[in-house]
């Protein structure tokens, strides 16, 4: 299993065929162990790495901290549900450390972002407070060199 | 003017066939002979500290006594080896240096050189120069390229002063297992010379058992010289550090020439390597198994083409049988080349037994070998089409 989620993080879109080669198995084998993981979750999806900064127009990304409050009875959970109906919002982390959430949003431009933030993000009960970074450039995402990987190697002995 | 043995020498080599290559700006090479991981950040930290120290200058001619101890170490700790920091190894200019003093320091014109094939391509021209009479031995892939104990016995005699052998092997992937070894033991046991274990592959071995050497079998520990680097397990190729460890009645005539020749081997290196051996497994772990995906992919995919490559136990090579398709190992690649722009290496290379195979090398991501296989299959499709 471990195998196959390498290869499917290196390239979600990595053939049956090409996964059955390389981790030495059948293509019923990795078909039914990609079916089992995906009802587990531990699969939850597939995606695209996009180097955003090369799109045009090109999209906002912000890194927000919030610090909360949480909840009587409910934590940290009661603002969590809420966030994940934002269609704004790419990703969510609790964070130990100065801050209790990271939020990812994205956007068509820097207005867009921020009227997230003033109006819906920092409006919400819990929240006391946030600080938003703007993404300038990305370098690697998701396991991906966004710059080009370069074989350096001359010898070809 | 030229040295009479050096005319006796391949000047052109593999090196033919890299030429051939550099022609086309496209190239999807699968020849190269190093890894494509970079060195660990770690262990490249550690040569920028040194640097920022000014730890520039000569380092003491048998390597940094902190250097070879942790050498000692790792030996002891991965290997079951052991070895004195202090007389029984020194630091050299990558493991081919090594294996070129002990040529130096031990062959007299005439004597005879058991070289095992196929085999790394400097084993041979290195001990030409000296004036050896080369025994050319052929490991057969009936019996996995193995030393067997027949094909020892048979080539063994009371003039053989020097036995070369390297597992895991480049070309074939071939490894040698604890018992492998311990049917040749009692021949050795005989012998009276040398033997130089090339295990610079050692860290790259995929079977359930572990690495083997001959240096594990006490009888004979004395007569083996243990030569190895940091080029394949750390992915240090471009800093030229190896090492060799043996009894010092072959280390101290070595230390001789590399005072002379060399004097040291790279300071700023050296301070890398330390590094390396005390704090790098976690990265050889993460490195074999991205090698270990992609050689089943390989191997795999490769008898889907109808080819019948040799499972390699270790290393970063395939060693394919291509003598289905009718070619020579030099024509199938000069046309492979010539057609589809792809790279390999021909068996014949690293000697006659390699003849009727192909060398592929894996270190190369897996979307890479993935496109040289589609095209290699494509390369096979249309000579059968061309034949019906």
């Amino acid at each position: 299993m471990e195998q196959l989620l390498s290869l499917l993080k290196m390239n979600a879109r990595m053939s049956l065929e090409d996964l059955a080669l390389a981790t030495n198995q059948s293509v019923e084998g990795v078909a039914s162990q990609i079916e089992h993981l995906e009802k587990k979750q531990v699969i939850a999806g597939y995606t695209t790495v996009l180097d955003t900064t090369k799109l045009e127009p090109r999209p906002v990304t912000a890194w927000i901290e919030v610090k909360m409050n949480p909840k009587k009875d409910f934590g940290f959970d009661y603002l969590v549900d809420t966030l994940l109906t934002f269609e704004e919002v790419e990703s969510v982390y609790l964070m130990a450390g100065d801050y209790d959430l990271a939020v990812v949003v994205s956007g068509t431009d820097l207005m867009e972002v921020s009227m997230f933030v003033s109006r819906k993000l920092a409006t919400l009960d819990s929240v006391v407070s946030t600080a938003t970074h703007f993404v300038l450039q990305k370098y690697k995402d998701s396991g991906f060199n966004l710059k080009k990987d370069q074989d350096l190697r001359e010898n070809m002995i | 003017m030229m040295n009479d043995y050096l005319k006796q020498v391949d000047s052109v080599g593999i090196r033919k066939f890299f030429k051939m290559a550099s022609e086309y700006d496209d190239v999807l090479s699968l020849t190269i002979g190093e890894p494509d991981f970079q060195t660990p950040f770690h262990i490249r930290e550690a040569a920028i500290q040194a640097l920022q120290q000014g730890k520039t200058f000569y380092a003491p001619i048998e390597g940094f006594l902190t250097l070879r101890e942790a050498i000692s170490r790792y030996l002891l700790r991965k290997f079951s080896l052991s070895y004195c920091p202090k007389n029984e190894m020194f630091v050299t200019v990558g493991a081919s240096e090594a294996i070129d003093l002990a040529f130096r320091a031990f062959i007299n014109a005439g004597d005879e050189v058991i070289v095992f094939q196929p085999s790394f391509v400097s084993y041979q021209p290195l001990a030409q120069l000296m004036g050896a009479r080369l025994v050319i031995v052929d490991t057969c892939v009936e019996d996995e390229f193995k030393v067997t104990y027949d094909l020892l016995k048979s080539h063994l005699t009371a003039k053989t002063k020097i036995i070369i052998l390297s597992y895991p092997n480049n070309p074939t992937g071939a490894i040698m297992t604890y018992q492998d070894y311990k049917v040749l033991v009692p021949l050795l046991e005989t012998f009276d010379g040398l033997i130089i274990s090339d295990e610079i592959y050692a860290e790259l071995s995929y079977g359930p058992s572990p690495h083997a050497s001959l240096a594990h079998f006490p009888s004979i520990k004395e007569k083996v010289l243990y030569v190895s680097g940091f080029s394949k397990a750390f992915s240090m190729t471009g800093w030229r550090l190896g090492y060799v460890c043996g009894d010092s009645r072959w280390i101290e005539p070595m230390i001789t020439i590399h005072q002379y020749s060399l004097m040291c081997s790279p300071t700023i290196s050296q301070f890398a390597a330390i590094e390396a051996c005390d704090h790098g497994d976690d990265g050889i772990i993460k490195m074999k198994e991205q090698y270990q995906l992609r050689r089943q992919y390989l191997v795999n995919r490769l008898i889907q083409l109808g080819l019948k490559p040799f499972a390699p136990k270790g290393a970063f090579y395939v060693f394919c049988d291509i003598r289905s398709t009718g070619l020579s190992s030099e024509t199938f690649c000069r046309n492979l080349l010539d057609e589809m722009h792809v790279a390999v290496i021909p068996g014949n290379a690293f000697g006659l037994s390699g003849e009727g195979f192909i060398r592929i090398s894996y270190s190369y991501s897996l979307a890479h070998i993935k496109s040289a296989c589609d095209k290699i299959e494509i390369f096979l499709k249309n000579r059968t089409s061309r034949i019906e």
